[in-house]
């Protein structure tokens, strides 16, 4: 072994620490906000994630009544979480679309078997190319759009039971 | 009174570790026959004692339900059944802190009884950094954790251990993974007391091989529960989510199985020096690593720890200290220690240097995949990475490692050919071959599970030939403990794969007297009724489960509502036959009398555990085989080096 190869996991490990450590120095609850929220809705046309529902067009958005539009895949944790949440809103009248992201038909399916379907449509983005041209950065995210397929509201992480009656109250708001 | 004794002896504790590490590094320095040489063992065997008084004087106020202290206070409450308070004295952060370097501290006292291997030099240094990295914890418990701390006013109820982990399975998976990871740590001193007098010598490697056998059987075992109970807890039929928590605790294991295989190239051929010292860091390193991850919340993860950045940064600089220190001492010192012996590509050591890559290699793989949302935070992108990455990206080393550990144990030391052994290649290979097509013909089966199956087909038929043409009475312990540690891979293998290949899944909303089917079974709801146990009430429902149309089992899964701390959790039924098992969760009320009810029928799921216990007994019975050959040899060596003695006294006495 040369020398100098001995040095490389001393660096890769120093590299780690200044990692860690600049990170436990910032505040843990930052989110990346989107720079969407406010204006309009980018075109996109979604095939359907699953048979039984149809996919997700951004001409879905101008219906006139707002929306829920919901950021999830059946491979991330915090979305079986939030899954509860989202049927609470639907039963309490909310429209919620979704869109699933770098996920496969059948493992949609299982997703929704298991933890509930509280969708109208769900449209497969499989090279999260929406996701990022609406300025989420992360699943799950929720975004109310209003009636007119303008982003309202961004909701970033699970929704947990304290946020169910803020969203209701953001998709009031936008429709009136 | 108990708490303040126990605190005491923690103070006390820690002056002592102090002590052992400037005893052994003052003698260290000064060579052999330095006075304060003497002291470094004493010192590290009352410092074991001390630290094991604390912690029973811990478990005291847990089982007397101190309420004025104010760990017990937050973790504990007098209604809990009396194995849980006990459990609860490690089930929280300062408390699992505790136990940490209670085990630390009697490993410590078990090198300095027992270890006399080595040369004195060694084993000074090596005692040197034991009681340095005990120094850092002691800190750490005293500073910023520590566990005995009263409350001004006592609390009039305690606030309860979080149901899920009231749990017997979980009462005793973490104290079995610190224990591998304080065995790790172990070899870590050994690593960096070889590498400070630079003998890296087979002896070494024999010294250091019981302790990482060890880590790795509390390891195995540790991983294999934790699996068990996110499986059977949580509800939701999976076994591994690849959780930042989970991955904290692979990662030491990959790193270990590591060592060990390196560690037995260098006690029985004197090779891979440089490369054994690098892992016994990189082993403890992880374990640390993992601490770290878990304990900061850095990472987010479905394991809710109390989570303090203070105590982040605590870790962070011991990890950086440690680590840190010993990586330098590798850089500085590791060109200086030589080579060792060579070999060949076609030989057991090759065959162990391709399982040691692709052990590496997978190792990076899930380092990479848990700290890349770290790294890409840090560029204030967030990210998740699951399954999609783990999964595909693993199997493209693990089954290369796999089929080196068919043949590896095949080959002879030093120098082979693949010619010799081609009968028994020819057969792996063709098994594997015949499992790859009888499985695509029979089901449609995707990419990974289909390869899973072959290879563990091919690795079960492989793990078992290296006992072929050999008296199986005179195989050594050691070999049976190989035997049955690759088996039970193969058997693991085959249960994961199968699980998630043939795995049956059903949701059904039924009426008590409906029935749904899940695979094979056919599953009766009789009925739902309410259930109360000492602290929680249950909705239980009563299902009738025929297999095949046999002889029906009742199966009774409850959602169970804990009050103290309030929180609901599910508590699966399980049918379990010898080619799978029957997973029933009960859901919650889908109106008009109905209740959902979920259904998983998991051929051979149950394999993946039991293999994992199998890898676990073989790493008994290699550990055990090992130690009974080194007190053998030593029994050898004391009565030769008598005999010697007795000869020269005949000798010399003429003299006289």
């Amino acid at each position: 072994m040369t020398r100098w190869r001995l040095w490389v996991p001393l660096l890769l490990f120093a590299g780690f620490v200044g990692l860690a450590g600049y990170m436990l120095t910032k505040p843990k609850d930052e989110f990346v906000e989107s720079r969407m929220v406010g204006k309009e809705l980018p075109y996109f046309a979604l095939r359907p994630a699953t048979q039984d529902r149809p996919g997700v067009a951004s001409a879905d958005f101008r219906s006139g009544k707002p929306r829920l539009l919901n950021i999830f895949a059946s491979w991330c944790l915090p979305c079986i979480a939030e899954a509860r949440q989202l049927e609470a809103l639907a039963k309490a009248g909310a429209e919620i679309d979704g869109i699933a992201i770098r996920d496969r038909p059948e493992d949609v399916a299982a997703f929704l078997r298991r933890h509930g379907n509280p969708y109208r449509r769900i449209g497969a983005d499989d090279l999260s190319e929406v996701q990022l041209a609406i300025g989420s950065s992360g699943v799950p995210e929720t975004f109310v759009i209003d009636g007119r397929g303008r982003i309202a509201y961004q909701h970033i992480g699970d929704i947990r039971a304290e946020h169910v009656p803020m969203l209701l109250e953001k998709l009031a708001e936008a429709g009136s | 009174m108990i708490a303040e004794l126990g605190l005491a002896a923690l103070w006390l504790a820690a002056a002592l570790a102090a002590l052992q590490l400037v005893c052994g590094a003052l003698a260290t320095h000064a060579g052999e026959g330095h006075d304060l040489a003497l002291l470094t063992r004493p010192a590290a065997i009352l410092q074991g004692g001390l630290a094991a008084f604390s912690f029973a004087m811990l478990v005291w106020v847990f089982a007397i339900t101190d309420l004025s202290v104010k760990l017990v206070a937050a973790n504990s409450h007098a209604m809990k059944p009396l194995v849980f308070k006990l459990a609860g004295a490690w089930g929280n952060h300062e408390g699992s802190m505790l136990l940490w370097v209670t085990v630390m501290a009697l490993a410590g006292v078990l090198i300095a009884a027992v270890e006399r291997r080595l040369p004195e030099r060694t084993m000074q240094a090596t005692l040197a950094a034991q009681g340095f990295v005990a120094l850092g914890f002691y800190a750490f418990l005293l500073l910023s954790s520590n566990p005995f701390e009263r409350l001004p006013i006592p609390a009039a109820e305690g606030m309860g251990l979080n149901p899920l982990l009231q749990d017997l399975g979980l009462a005793f998976h973490p104290p079995t993974l610190y224990f591998g990871y304080v065995g790790l740590s172990v070899a870590f001193s050994f690593a960096v007391g070889a590498l400070v007098t630079r003998q890296v010598t087979p002896e070494f490697a024999r010294a250091m091989r019981p302790w990482v056998l060890g880590a790795w059987v509390f390891l195995t075992l540790g991983i294999t529960a934790g699996s068990y109970w996110a499986y059977y807890e949580l509800g939701w039929g999976g076994w591994w989510f690849w959780d930042p928590v989970e991955n904290a605790s692979l990662m030491p294991w990959l790193a270990a199985t590591a060592l060990l295989h390196s560690a037995g190239v260098l006690a029985a051929r004197d090779a891979l020096r440089a490369w054994t010292i690098m892992l016994g860091v990189v082993a403890f390193s992880m374990s640390m690593l993992g601490t770290f991850l878990v304990r900061s919340g850095i990472l987010t993860s479905v394991h809710a720890f109390a989570v303090d950045p203070e105590r982040g940064s605590f870790i962070l600089a011991l990890l950086a200290i440690y680590i840190g220190g010993a990586l330098l001492l590798f850089a500085l010192r590791a060109g200086t220690v030589s080579e060792g012996e060579r070999f060949a590509v076609a030989s057991r050591e090759g065959a162990l240097v391709v399982n040691n890559v692709m052990l590496s290699a997978v190792l990076a793989i899930v380092l990479l995949g848990t700290l890349y949302p770290l790294l890409t935070e840090a560029f204030d992108v967030r990210v998740s990475v699951g399954p999609p990455y783990f999964n595909p990206v693993g199997t493209i080393f693990v089954a290369p490692m796999l089929l080196a550990m068919a043949v590896g144990p095949l080959l002879r030391w030093r120098q082979d050919s693949l010619g010799r052994v081609n009968r028994e290649v020819a057969l792996v290979a063709a098994l594997i071959l015949a499992a790859l097509v009888l499985v695509s013909i029979v089901g449609e089966v995707s990419l990974l599970p289909l390869i899973g199956l072959s290879l563990a087909g091919g690795l079960a038929v492989a793990s078992l030939l290296p006992l072929g043409g050999r008296t199986l009475r005179r195989v050594p312990l050691a070999t049976w403990g190989m035997v049955a540690a690759h088996f039970g891979i193969a058997m693991a293998l085959f249960g994961m794969a199968s699980d998630s290949a043939f795995t049956k899944e059903r949701l059904a909303a039924l009426e008590p007297g409906q029935s749904a089917e899940a695979g094979p079974w056919r599953v009766t709801l009789d009925r739902v009724e309410p259930v109360a146990g000492p602290n929680w009430t249950a909705l239980q429902a009563s299902l009738s489960a025929s297999y095949k149309g046999g002889e029906p089992i009742v199966l009774t899964p409850q959602a169970r509502s804990f009050w103290a701390p309030p929180q609901q959790t599910t508590e699966s039924a399980l049918a379990t036959r010898w080619n799978g098992q029957l997973y029933a969760v009960i859901g919650q009320e889908a109106g008009r009398g109905r209740w959902q009810i979920r259904l998983w029928w998991k051929p051979f799921v149950t394999w993946i555990w039991l293999g994992g216990m199998l890898v676990a007994l073989g790493g008994v019975l290699a550990l055990i085989g090992r130690v009974l050959a080194d007190l053998k040899r030593r029994s050898v060596t004391r009565r030769a080096r008598a005999r010697r003695d007795e000869a020269r006294a005949l000798v010399a006495e003429p003299a006289e």
